[in-house]
């Protein structure tokens, strides 16, 4: 009996295979399937409350594990564009780094170093920053510190990897200069006044002050001539004072440097 | 016997449109409950070979009709698996707790393998890991769940035949 149904079996697999789509045991099963439709239209309709409570709960327990990955998703997204803004804004930066090395206010014969800020003076008091560049990069004490803007500062230490750097702005800070448009001359402090100036020399707001360079008896200043300083913000004097009080606003924005150039005379190297 | 047969149709019948209709929706890494396998298994094995054979060959006609699938493939596998299930239903299994959820464990990996095998040689596109790596384990952790239920429904509508066996316990 079962061997009957076996065969029957390979017989309608072989008749249904080989005939066309028109053939005699299409038309049955086609029959079969309009007799049987009404039984399978009756078994959704019972059905469909609980297939919509099935897919309901699917649906929830979908969204819940499609909301958890689209979190996750949309964090690394957002520190995806955290890096890209970072990277854009470092790319400027590092740009117009380029652009004044290129520039013909790039000391003749210095060379350089690129380094970034590691770590940002702890305090106001102090005016200081760490870069991540020592000697191993050929940076020396008392080299120059310079930005695309103009002058920062100087190496006051040196690490095999690191060095640190007193800002223009920190107090031990002082610098030859000159006023560009009058030929002044006299010392930055500090980053906020231009000392020594005497009254008989002129200097006027809105002056720019450069570095003097100076040479003399075998001596000659740290800095480069003509990195750019700042500009002369207000000018006074009185009759006890031997010089005038001048003060002046710094180009570079030490809040938000985050990297910088490290000047040095290659022949020294 | 004409009971047994009527009960045996209308229960088949039944579990292969909730098959069609309602349990082939349900899809869990490709798998999904096979009520008429189980159904038959259980059949197979209160009923014996020749029971589980017409009954395994009348249900996969009704399903590959309503499937509008090759007619005559579900129809051999159930004709195999429910003759090999009654044949071990009339050995030695029938009473034993375990013996419907072997026989389901079983048969859904042979039914799996004899389907994959048979479509192969059909020419359909079938995928052996998809099949039996992805959604055997489901297939058959479904199936297990659904033994229970079925199996003490089956029970109820096929009571076990008399074996002549039975204890007789005399009065006085």
């Amino acid at each position: 009996m079962t061997g009957v149904l076996v065969l029957l079996s390979i017989a309608l697999i072989t008749v249904y295979f080989r005939e066309s789509s028109s053939g005699g045991l299409h038309q049955v099963q086609s029959a079969g399937a309009t007799v049987l439709r009404p039984f399978e239209v009756g078994a959704d309709r019972v059905s469909r409350p609980f297939r919509d409570a099935y897919g309901y709960f699917a649906g929830l327990v979908h969204a819940k594990s499609e909301n958890n990955r689209l979190r996750a998703e949309n964090e690394q997204l957002r520190q995806q564009a955290a890096q890209n803004a970072f990277a854009a804004s470092e790319n400027a930066d590092l740009r117009k780094k380029l652009h004044f090395i290129n520039s013909p206010h790039y000391p003749r014969g210095f060379g350089h170093v690129t380094a970034s800020i590691i770590a940002q003076p702890p305090s106001a008091f102090e005016q200081q920053a760490l870069i991540g560049a020592g000697s191993a990069q050929g940076i020396q004490q008392f080299d120059p510190v310079v930005a695309a803007e103009g002058l920062v500062g100087t190496v006051v230490r040196v690490a095999h990897n690191q060095s640190l750097v007193a800002l223009l702005t920190d107090d031990t800070t002082s610098v030859s200069a000159v006023d560009v448009n009058t030929g002044a001359k006299g010392i930055v402090k500090a980053g906020a006044s231009f000392d020594h100036v005497g009254k008989d020399q002129q200097v006027k707001s809105g002056d720019l002050l450069v570095t003097a360079g100076w040479k003399a008896a075998g001596l000659s200043s740290i800095y480069p001539r003509g990195i750019p300083i700042g500009q002369v913000t207000s000018v006074g004097q009185n009759e006890v004072d031997l010089y005038k009080h001048v003060q002046l606003q710094p180009f570079v924005n030490f809040e938000t440097l985050s990297s910088l150039v490290v000047l040095f005379p290659p022949k020294t190297r | 016997m004409t009971a047994d047969v009527a009960k045996a149709a209308a229960a088949l019948f039944v579990a292969a449109i909730l098959q069609v209709t309602l349990l082939s929706q349900i899809n869990v890494f490709h798998g999904a409950p096979d009520l008429v396998l189980v159904t038959l298994v259980c059949v197979a094995l209160l009923r014996g070979t020749i029971f589980g054979a017409v009954a395994g060959f009348g249900v996969g006609l009704v399903v590959d009709t309503a499937t509008l699938q090759t007619l005559g493939v579900t129809s051999l596998l159930l004709t195999i698996a429910g003759y090999w299930i009654g044949r071990y239903g009339e050995t030695t299994g029938r009473d034993r707790s375990h013996a419907p959820f072997v026989s389901v464990a079983v048969v859904t990996l042979l039914y799996s393998i004899g389907a994959l095998i048979l479509h192969y040689m059909l020419g359909d596109p079938a995928s052996a890991s998809r099949v039996l790596l992805d959604a055997f384990p489901f297939e058959l952790i479904f199936n297990l769940i659904l033994t229970l239920p079925v199996y003490a429904l089956c029970r109820r509508l096929f009571r076990p035949p008399p074996t002549g066996l039975e204890e007789v316990q005399l009065l006085g």
